[in-house]
């Protein structure tokens, strides 16, 4: 059976005036039907510009250099721009970090809603739509759904309109959805609350979810597997709760050390030392080799490719022996 | 919800009963509108119909001067005419102009501004430097040549028959770019919104994007820039008019009533010029008002004092 979303040798390249810059360097991962996988990694680690290429809507001066995005078996990196259309927003949707901004401040939201479904889909009636809408509204628990639809988006709460957001993004009943920092910009009552939505919507409808994050708590809390990606690479994959119970890249570690509940009360907090190169001068070898406190020769001359660790999870790290692996095989 | 009830409650309304100078543009203006619209009813006279002009009757100063007569309100222009009447007929012309010039101006300006300002790059350079050129030269020289062309082409008797559209045209092609660089500069700022980028994921085509999500943003600016180009483009056509290129003497808009009595002002028939000049102004000076207004309500940083 063919995965949901296989990302393959995933390369994006940035032209700049001053040089070319490599965002993502050869990342891979698949996503079976109804699987939830977390994409983990700091600010500029490469986790968004990776989920705004599976439905190829890179921004100008950036382009996918080479790897595949095989979704259902098909390239979306090379397919023409009318079938990407047909794709994007109604079998994969995505959700951004603000609800603020992403709804248009002058349309109502059943304006919203049924525009999305017309562009989709131009032959359904009007009432249809409208149907439709009110189901999804329902779906994400917005109460009174028939008045809230007639409702501009500074009428609603940060927490409903994410919701609404999710509303549009099931519109379609699409089979993957990408979440990138869905909840950062909610606060903690609100995030716990749209995260189980999430799950449950997911779980319902067997569908895909791709979240983008940086927050490895949520992480933990909805997936199932789990990717971490530094500097343009995934560094570490394998089921979630392995990863984060005993994680096998020094990063990763890192990572976890410095959630504030892994340091004691009273204590200092734990943090990772240096900073993540800028993309224009990654160090060779290993890419965290300047900031790794188990650093060996062998990482500052040669690149380790992901490798078993030693919980069944995959790590890029030279401190497990080598071994030709299938790299996009978790 | 119906709609009057959500207007009743919205912020324009709100702002507007507390404003006695708009109310009063509005009133004014809705009186000269309706005049115009119902003009063959309410005009005492047709000035069109040469068997109802009477070249004795020119002339008549307005009724309560000494020598005016009861028949005539506001006197007789040199070839007769009731005044009343042709300032009537005459400014039901120059809101035909003046909202045809703004209608064509602004589907142009509109279009041209929202698709350049959003996909940016070539086209978008060869629009705004269109624009420029344009903007550099004074639409009079521009209406001075065509209509000059025009006239020598179809002969001036046909010139009168097609004297609206063209100038419709004329005024409306010269004052495009007011459109263009206003919506394109809203456009600007709204391509980078979310939204934006949303729609983009959502799947909808780049035209969809312009017309259905980013339009409706630009809105209030177009709404604002649409009453000063009204009161414009009419104060335009007055001008063409009076300078001879705009409407003929026998179907006479409020510039070219203007221009027919601006000869015989010294000889004491001051009514002629005087009576459609202050008629200009009002009209205009309430559409004006009324824009003020709209600024005001649609972008509150420009709070006065």
């Amino acid at each position: 059976m063919t995965s949901l979303l296989e990302v393959k040798d995933l390369v994006i390249k940035f032209a700049l005036r001053s040089g070319e810059v490599t965002a993502t360097n050869g990342v891979s991962f698949t996503l079976e039907k109804g699987e939830r996988l977390g994409l983990v990694g700091e600010s500029g680690a490469g986790k968004s510009v990776t989920g705004f290429s599976i439905i190829n809507l890179i921004s100008k001066p950036g382009y996918i250099a080479s790897g595949e995005v095989n979704f259902l078996g098909e390239n979306l990196a090379r397919v023409s721009d009318e079938r990407i259309r047909s794709i994007r927003g109604n079998r994969i949707s995505m959700i951004f970090q603000d609800p603020m901004m992403t709804l248009n401040p002058v349309l109502t939201i059943g304006t919203q809603m049924t525009e999305t479904l017309h562009q989709h889909n131009p032959k359904m009636s009007k009432e249809e739509a409208r149907n439709i809408a009110l189901n999804k509204l329902r779906k994400v628990h917005i109460p009174s759904p028939e008045k809230r639809l007639d409702q501009y988006p500074h009428e609603f709460s940060g927490g409903m309109r994410q919701r609404i957001i999710i509303a549009i993004a099931l519109l379609t009943d699409p089979e993957l959805i990408i979440a990138d920092e869905p909840t950062t910009a909610l606060d903690v009552t609100i995030q716990a609350e749209i995260m189980d939505l999430l799950m449950e919507l997911c779980e319902t409808d067997d569908m895909g979810l791709i979240l983008i994050t940086h927050d490895l708590a949520v992480v933990a809390q909805v997936t199932q597997n789990i990717a971490v990606m530094y500097a343009g690479s995934v560094v570490e994959k394998g089921p979630t709760a392995q990863v984060v119970a005993d994680p096998q890249h020094p990063y990763t570690q890192g990572l976890i050390a410095a959630l504030p509940q892994s340091s004691g009360h009273g204590e200092r907090l734990n943090q990772i030392p240096g900073m993540m190169p800028t993309l224009k001068n990654i160090p060779p070898g290993c890419s965290f080799n300047p900031r790794c406190p188990h650093v060996m020769d062998v990482c500052r001359r040669q690149n380790p490719g992901l490798r078993p660790g030693k919980n069944g999870s995959l790590a890029a790290c030279h401190l497990y022996p080598a071994e030709l692996v299938n790299p996009s095989a978790v | 919800m119906n709609r009057l009830d959500k207007f009743r409650e919205s912020f324009l309304w709100y702002s507007f009963k507390r404003d006695k100078v708009a109310i009063a543009s509005l009133i004014v203006l809705m009186v000269l509108f309706l005049a115009a619209i119902f003009a063959p009813l309410i005009a005492p006279y047709n000035p069109y119909d040469p068997e109802m002009i009477d070249i004795m009757n020119s002339e008549i100063p307005p009724a309560w001067e000494e020598e005016g007569v009861a028949e005539f309100l506001l006197g007789t222009d040199s070839q007769g005419r009731d005044m009343l009447s042709t300032m009537i007929y005459g400014m039901r012309i120059s809101i035909i102009i003046g909202l045809g010039a703004v209608a064509l101006q602004a589907i142009l300006g509109v279009l041209i501004g929202l698709f350049a300002g959003y996909h940016g790059g070539r086209l978008d350079a060869f629009f705004m430097r269109a624009a420029d050129v344009q903007l550099s030269f004074s639409y009079l020289m521009v209406a001075i040549f065509m209509s000059a062309i025009l006239q020598a082409v179809v002969g001036v008797a046909k010139f009168g028959e097609i004297a609206i559209p063209f100038l419709v045209l004329v005024i409306g092609l010269s004052q495009w770019p007011q459109y263009a660089r206003t919506v394109r500069a809203s456009v600007l700022a709204e391509r980078k919104k979310e939204y934006v980028e949303a729609a983009r994921v959502a799947g909808f085509t780049s035209s969809r994007i312009i017309l259905d999500q980013i339009f409706p943003n630009t809105l209030s600016p177009i709404l604002v820039l649409s009453t000063i180009q009204v009161a414009n483009a009419v104060m335009s056509e007055a001008a063409l008019s009076f300078l001879g290129l705009g409407m003929p003497i026998d179907r006479p808009s409020l510039g070219s009533l203007i221009n027919s009595g601006f000869e015989l002002i010294f000889s004491g028939a001051w009514w002629i010029t005087a009576l459609p000049g202050l008629l200009l102004v009002i009209l205009v000076l309430s559409i004006n008002m009324l824009g003020d207004f709209l600024r005001d309500v649609f972008n509150p940083k420009l709070y006065k004092g």
